[in-house]
């Protein structure tokens, strides 16, 4: 159980008779169970299995040469440049999504925020690229960039670039539809965090004569401390799983290969089943520990209190 | 109010105007190459000067796309129906009950939400070739609840939590039965929130790529997301990109009208639980 005790022994019905309490103890258990019991055999079952696979040698085309390594996939992965290179690339792409959504989504909330006509229209426009399969976005920007179908190059006066042709340039283009399908959600997150920063502080800080520049800085900002990093929390994670955008755009030429698809082109490309699960493994460790640790170092609560009533 | 007030300037109009064509400028380019007749797809213009349907008959007329498109269809509105299911039970004893393990059911829902789904799929390659799963329904399905179920289980808790719960006690107060209390009161209050959460999930299964082009290899179970990267996957040289911009569109539709029906909901729904922090 995390957190300090939330449930103490009488929970919240002191002076029922035990039965009652048991009862509704054994319901509340029976109701949750298919859930939960769901939940962990399509998630921890298969990554107990891939924490299990990761140990052999084990090829899908070669099933009788399956054969136990111990942590020699771990030492291989990490001593391999292509890895840290995917690391480079991944870590890349998240900081640069996540923070430009950041200022991005702000800015989206803060009109949709203040303005008066046009609320639903721009609301609704922004649950759009929300919507749209990642798949989608991704052909869409793919077109636009390319040579022959694209209207950027045109539009910005750019001639003849190859935006897949370089690293860089490419980088850029799979972070510009990363950004065009998840700043919305960032921005309707944000919305709901701005719409409960009370107005009566806001007006305290006007009377003292500060600016709107102040007032946003001193004090919306700091209101909005927890939804901010839910935001940054939530979209950092969604981010370092990059796979689809990457996939469709430039399927990880010119090095723009993330940890994501290094996992899938091991597993499914090569079926090194072995190799790839340890690029899991790692991949899933990595997460962990950046979440566990973001959690720590903000002390967020993410389990609404109200659930441990 | 007074704040709000000071949005009605032309800076704050504006403001809106370019939100509303960032979001949908990718949208009206798709289109606008699927309408296009397939010289022009070259044109480098973004609006097409002569217009056709011939990429939409093209891809109806394709069994990859058509096979896909009902896999799709089915495929997330089963695990939809399974999720919403599954999470609602749960999430009502979450809001109504007291047991002890309940901040366990829902910080394990989070952080399965957070998980990398790549690493799950060698060890469903590997499991499910040897099952009999490969390449089948039931094959996407559960896989697919490793990130449905999560969400639907914390867009409804978080909404069942807010239901007064207190509403049940007065019809029962007032004559009715249990039964009747929990039909009249509490199913009309707790029905938006579960439709809401079967939109959510309903927009992430229908997402998926990961599984659909890892746990897949022919129309019998590959859903569009991955058969669109596989109409390309052949030859970069030649791109069928008027065919692939009219499947997309396709798939952009139902969440389209979706979107333009329940917008408010959706907004809600997927707030959910985040803002409270």
């Amino acid at each position: 159980m995390n957190g300090p005790g939330p449930f103490t022994a009488s929970g919240g019905a002191r002076g029922v008779p035990k039965s009652r309490v048991e009862r509704e103890r054994e319901l509340g258990w029976l109701l949750t169970a298919p859930a939960f019991a769901v939940m962990l055999a399509v998630t921890a079952y298969p990554m107990l299995r891939a924490v299990w696979l990761s140990l052999f040698s084990y090829r899908l085309t070669d099933p009788a040469g399956r054969e136990w390594v111990g942590l020699r996939n771990y030492a291989v992965v990490l001593g391999d440049r292509l890895w840290w290179e995917d690391v480079v690339t991944t870590v890349t792409i998240t900081v640069v999504t996540v923070v430009v959504e950041l200022v991005l989504g702000m800015a989206f909330a803060l009109v949709m925020h203040r303005i008066v006509f046009g609320r639903r229209l721009v609301r609704t426009a922004l649950l759009v690229p929300y919507g749209v399969v990642t798949v989608v976005s991704g052909f869409a920007w793919r077109y636009a960039f390319a040579l022959d179908t694209g209207f950027v190059n045109r539009w910005l006066g750019l001639g003849d670039l190859a935006w897949f042709g370089l690293r860089g340039t490419a980088l850029l283009a799979i972070c510009l539809a990363e950004i065009w399908k998840t700043t919305p959600f960032m921005s309707l997150l944000l919305l709901a965090g701005l719409a409960q920063v009370p107005e009566e502080l806001q007006e305290a800080a006007r009377m003292d004569g500060a600016t709107a520049g102040q007032r946003f800085l001193r004090v919306t900002l700091p209101a909005m401390r927890s939804t901010l990093l839910v935001a940054v929390l939530f979209r950092a994670l969604d981010a370092y799983r990059v796979f689809d955008t990457v996939f469709v755009m430039t399927a990880g030429a010119q090095r723009t290969e993330t940890v994501s698809f290094l996992a899938y082109r091991q597993m499914i490309g090569r079926t090194a089943l072995g190799l790839g699960s340890s690029v899991s493994v790692l991949l899933f460790l990595t997460v962990v520990l950046f979440a566990a640790g973001f959690v720590k170092l903000f002390r967020l609560e993410l389990v609404p209190a109200g659930a441990g009533r | 109010m007074s704040t709000r007030a000071r949005g009605r300037g032309p800076g704050w109009v504006a403001g809106a105007a370019a939100i509303v064509l960032w979001a949908l400028l990718p949208v009206a380019w798709i289109v606008s190459l699927s309408l296009r007749p397939g010289p022009e797809l070259r044109s480098g213009r973004f609006l097409p000067s002569t217009f056709t349907l011939e990429h939409y008959r093209t891809v109806f007329a394709t069994p990859l796309f058509t096979h896909a498109l009902r896999n799709s269809v089915g495929i997330a509105l089963v695990a939809t129906a399974l999720s919403v299911t599954l999470a609602t039970l749960a999430a009502y004893a979450i809001a109504r009950l007291e047991f002890r393990g309940k901040r366990l059911v829902l910080a394990t829902a989070l952080a399965i939400a957070m998980f990398p789904v790549v690493s799950l799929v060698g060890p469903l390659f590997d499991l499910w070739r040897k099952v009999g799963l490969y390449d089948t329904w039931p094959g996407l399905i559960l896989p697919d609840l490793s990130f449905t179920l999560p969400l639907s289980l914390w867009v409804l808790a978080s909404f069942l939590h807010e239901i007064p719960w207190e509403l049940e006690q007065a019809a029962l107060m007032d004559g009715a039965t249990p039964w009747q209390a929990f039909r009249k009161v509490i199913v009309p209050l707790a029905a938006p929130g579960v439709f809401t959460a079967a939109i959510l999930t309903f927009f992430f299964a229908w997402n998926d790529f990961v599984f659909g082009i890892s746990l897949t290899s022919t129309d019998r179970a590959r859903t569009v997301p991955a058969a669109l990267a596989f109409f390309t996957g052949a030859s970069q040289f030649e791109q069928p990109a008027g065919p692939i911009s009219a499947a997309a569109v396709v798939v952009t539709v139902p969440v389209v009208v979706l979107v333009l029906l329940f917008q408010r909901r959706i907004v809600a729904g997927l707030t959910a639980g985040a803002v409270k922090g």
